[in-house]
């Protein structure tokens, strides 16, 4: 770089001084099937492992391999994880997308690419930084089939001398990525790494303001993904039945919870499962499967993302009529219809909520954290059980699928509850039971299990009409009366259900509302709001449909409420204009994204900013 | 046809029970429907073969075959789930309580028309269960439509003729893995009740597809799925005598060559033959017969595909002995130390 660049460098992105110590952001660019994303992590992982709060957004094609994909570290001392728009560090590897990446870049930045690509003459406002890949992989790995997937491990190299991450730090990770059974393969790219390392020692000058410092801001912390978490949720629910059907965002909750349920739930005694998966042949099997499987008594869930939520549709509405619990982790994508199969959105909220033909409401979950992930998951149980419906527990893409820093899960305190089920010494006691009838007052009938040893345990679970005693009927009291215990049910779900985070700010007119993973730009946003505007604000985060009283007080106090919604229609909003007052109402405001990324916290400034006409 | 004396004379089951039992609700279907005949049968089976009425569990679609759960077992817990995909309601059923004696009733329009992939892809898992398809070739509630049953030239009751070929239960449930394949007629008590018997004793799928004429849209002479059809081309491939594992009794079985075959529980089936020799065992011989079959306008009714040696869902699946839906919370909740571990790798 020559010197007019630097000076122009110094004056748009301050002086070498004035460095930018854990906060900024690295983009790698590649393409997929190419194996960055063990280089991603690895490099990810190193950070987290300095004690530097980061998070991780992979972008990324339906595809298997040679489409362009984007990962985006985010390294922050102030804990912000939502994703950043602004890249500063990138590694240009994709030569389709390079000079695009570029040109995108905000001065100042800095880009690490292939020399072959040529990008210096791009630009003369940033920090360029050229290595010849396919130079330094040809020696480390002689295996030419192998070049490709181990040629990104030298950026890891390069891009920790440039930033300052600790090379024993690489290690560390990148051997835990490998773990001990794939120790060659570690030490192949480890190779990689070095040679990167020293390639950039020797060659490369720094002239970024850039840097990874050690701090302490990730004691006892994890990295997990959302379907992880979920996953680990479902088997410490004591989950029994796991009913899939492959679909992307999804599939990889159900492969982690096969790989925990083959850990830890086979006896050694006998070499048994305490449980059965079964992939079906579609998403109506799925759920059909779940609910003869939750009539029957176990627990039981399914995973899924909105195609199948939508093949769902059928099931979802006999679960809600005949009364019998189910688990469905609806992992949400763009949509309609394929949609951007691996992109993010909150897409699902209104059709979930009103799932099937007929009069229905099904419950919902939000959990916008792998913490939440693990916990929700076990209250989603309890909850389908006690209420003997269909739930869905609502994540998403961003969540599901990228890598969250998070604290360590919490073992379950309460024991497992499983609802009101007579079982034979109950009937013994009571001579009989009405299926539906409402014995408690909270809309819940009291079941039985197919197989409960006493002559008058039947009942037939029927998703025609039929009255309190489970019998046929088509007489208009009959339905009537059911309908209105089903929807009294439902609203009885309001006081069970987690209730929401609220931060109420004695000094703010205006509230933000948000649910699942809006709150990582929403909390931002806040300070955003404030440190540059000025502008106080509360807080309520969603964790539940119905929605408790809470939401009604909230809104009460404040002028203005901004709820923010990831799709086009502000779904989330939709959902309480279905219940609130024409007043509460009239205090609504929407700001929405669904432009497929995760949320990040400008984009909600910017709008919130706009509609005060600040 | 076992041994025993008809239900009338015989008092009680070995469990105690009087046939009343095993009834159910009155049947609001057609007087004359081939399906009450097939529910009167699942009546006298229960009971002879003595199962414990609160352990079964019936499953059906939708459609006039679906509605006949009702009409027998009422002591047994029933689900009548939506069009073509009780199989899937059953599966999640039985994988919760593999104790259970599941028995599912649906109809042609459920099973070969909107349900058929569930069904296909029930007979690759041998599920033990009993599926009972009650087969008119027409869809009733609806009042007359042609199912995928109906047999080409076949002509509706408003004169349509059906020009498609049929699709046949019985062959896609011995090329995809169904371990029991049988097709009876409703109007052949002892023939299908040999046969549920069988079904009963059979650890496994079996798929029972009955020819049950439907008595207002399908009895009319050009209909292939008629009782005057049925009674006119009716094709037993044996005689089948059943001899239930907890009666002792030598069967007498006239002159003629007869297979036995030992069955799960230890029943045994006695398959005696009439004109042509059938093996059950032999997969290819099945299917060759039923095309052969098909060409003379003749039904081939029996046991027509046999194979107890195939493990079934739940050894498949390597699951404990007890039913996963009343396993206690310390065998389903995995204790702290592994969450520990999983932290730790996490860390």
């Amino acid at each position: 770089m020559s010197t007019s660049e630097m000076t122009s460098v110094a004056s748009s992105a301050g002086s070498l001084q004035q460095r930018v110590i854990n906060d900024f952001s690295i983009q790698v660019a590649t393409v997929n099937g190419s194996g960055s994303q063990t280089a991603n992590n690895v490099l990810m992982r190193a950070i987290f492992q300095m004690g530097v709060p980061i998070s991780g957004k992979n972008m990324f094609p339906s595809n298997i391999a040679g489409l362009p994909t984007w990962f985006t570290i985010r390294a922050s001392k102030h804990g912000w994880i939502a994703r950043k728009k602004e890249i500063d560090v990138l590694v240009a590897m994709n030569p389709e997308t390079a000079r695009e990446d570029v040109m995108s870049l905000a001065p100042g930045s800095v880009a690490v690419y292939d020399e072959m690509l040529r990008l210096k003459e791009l630009r003369s406002d940033i920090h360029f930084y050229p290595v010849p890949f396919d130079k330094l992989v040809t020696p480390v790995c002689p295996n030419a089939k192998l070049r490709k997937l181990v040629r990104n491990m030298i950026y890891d190299g390069v891009v920790a001398y440039l930033l300052g991450i600790d090379l024993e730090e690489i290690h560390k990770a990148l051997f835990k990525q490998f773990g001990p059974r794939k120790a060659k393969a570690a030490e192949l790219n480890w190779a990689a790494v070095q040679a990167g390392h020293e390639y950039a020692t020797a060659n490369l000058t720094k002239t970024d303001p850039f840097a990874i410092e050690r701090m302490d801001g990730n004691r006892g912390k994890i990295i997990i993904d959302g379907n992880t978490a979920c996953a680990l949720g479902c088997v410490f629910a004591g989950v029994t039945v796991v009913i899939w059907y492959p679909i992307t965002p999804s599939s990889s909750m159900m492969e982690a919870m096969i790989g925990y349920l083959k850990r830890f739930r086979i006896e050694p005694e006998t070499g048994r499962s305490t449980y059965a998966v079964v992939q079906a042949e579609d998403e109506l099997a799925a759920l059909g499967m779940v609910i003869g499987a939750g009539w029957a008594g176990a627990r039981s869930v399914t995973a899924t993302s909105g195609p199948g939520i939508s093949l769902m549709s059928e099931f979802t509405g006999l679960g809600y009529y005949v009364e019998v619990p189910a688990v469905i982790f609806d992992v949400q994508r763009a949509g309609p219809s394929t949609g951007l199969p691996t992109r993010t959105m909150q897409g699902d909220l209104l059709k979930n909520a009103l799932l099937s033909h007929g009069d229905t409401r099904h419950p919902m979950l939000f959990p916008s954290s792998p913490e939440e992930c693990f916990s929700l998951a076990q209250d989603a149980f309890n909850l389908a059980e006690f209420f003997q419906t269909p739930l869905f527990v609502m994540t998403d893409l961003d969540l599901g699928m990228n890598n969250w820093m998070a604290d360590q899960f919490e073992y379950p305190t309460e024991p497992i509850s499983r609802g009101k089920v007579l079982n034979a010494e109950d009937l013994k006691r009571l001579g009989g039971f009405a299926r539906y009838r409402d014995v408690d007052g909270d809309g819940v009938g009291y079941r039985t299990l197919p197989g409960t040893n006493h002559p008058s345990a039947a009942w037939f679970a029927r998703g025609s009409g039929h009255n309190d005693k489970a019998q046929y009927s088509e007489r208009e009291d009959d339905y009537i009366d059911n309908m209105n215990r089903l929807r009294h049910k439902f609203d009885e779900m309001k006081k069970h259900v987690p209730p929401p985070e609220v931060v109420l700010n004695e000094k703010a007119d205006i509230g933000i509302v948000c649910c699942g993973t809006s709150r990582w730009g929403a909390e931002e946003s806040r300070d955003q709001l404030k440190r540059e505007y000025g502008l106080e604000t509360s807080y309520l985060r969603l964790k539940a449909y119905p929605f408790g009283e809470e939401l009604n007080a909230f809104i009460a106090r404040h002028s203005r409420v901004y709820v923010i919604d990831q799709n086009r229609d502000g779904q989330l909003l939709e959902l309480m204009r279905l219940d609130f007052t024409a007043e509460e109402i009239s205090r609504l405001r929407s700001v929405r994204y669904y432009g497929g990324l995760p949320l990040d916290a400008r984009t909600i400034t910017g709008e919130i900013v706009g509609q005060e006409g600040l | 046809m076992s041994t025993t004396s008809s239900p009338a004379v015989k008092k009680q089951n070995r469990l105690g029970f009087e046939t009343a039992a095993y009834k159910g609700g009155r049947s609001t279907l057609c007087a004359g429907c081939g399906h009450n005949a097939i529910s009167e049968r699942i009546v006298e089976v229960f009971y002879e073969m003595g199962v414990q009425p609160w352990n079964v569990a019936k499953f059906s679609g939708i459609g006039c075959s679906s509605k006949s759960p009702a009409y027998f077992l009422g002591m047994s817990h029933g689900f009548n789930a939506v069009h073509g995909r009780a199989p899937a309601v059953a599966t999640g059923a039985l994988l919760a309580n593999q104790h259970l004696t599941g028995i599912l009733v649906t109809g042609d329009g459920d099973t070969a028309s909107i349900g058929i992939g569930h069904f296909m892809h029930l007979l690759r898992r041998n599920l033990p269960l009993i599926y009972i398809i009650e087969d008119n070739g027409v869809y009733g509630l609806t009042k007359g439509q042609f199912s995928a049953t109906a047999d080409v030239g076949s002509k509706t009751k408003s004169g349509v003729v059906n020009e498609m070929p049929p699709i046949d239960c019985c062959m896609l449930g011995i090329e995809l893995g169904a371990t029991l394949v049988a097709r009876s007629f409703s109007g052949d008590k002892r023939q299908l009740a040999a046969i549920l018997k069988a079904c009963i004793a059979h650890k496994g799928l079996s798929v029972v597809d009955v020819i049950s004429p439907c008595v207002t849209f399908n009895d009319h002479e050009d209909s292939t799925k008629s009782y005057a059809y049925m009674k006119e081309h009716d094709d037993p491939i044996h005689d089948i005598h059943f001899v239930p594992f907890f009666e002792d009794i030598t069967v007498e079985i006239p002159e003629g060559e007869t297979r036995e075959v030992t069955m799960h529980d230890g029943s045994r089936l006695r398959l005696q033959k009439l004109g042509e020799d059938y093996d059950p065992t032999d997969k290819i011989g099945a299917i060759n017969a039923l095309h052969a079959s098909a060409k003379t306008g003749n039904v081939l009714t029996g046991i027509l595909y046999y194979d107890g040696g195939q493990p079934d869902m739940f050894e498949q699946l390597g699951m404990v002995d007890e039913p996963l839906a009343t396993l206690p919370e310390s065998r389903v909740r995995p204790p702290r130390a592994a969450l520990q571990t999983v932290m730790e790798e996490l860390s």
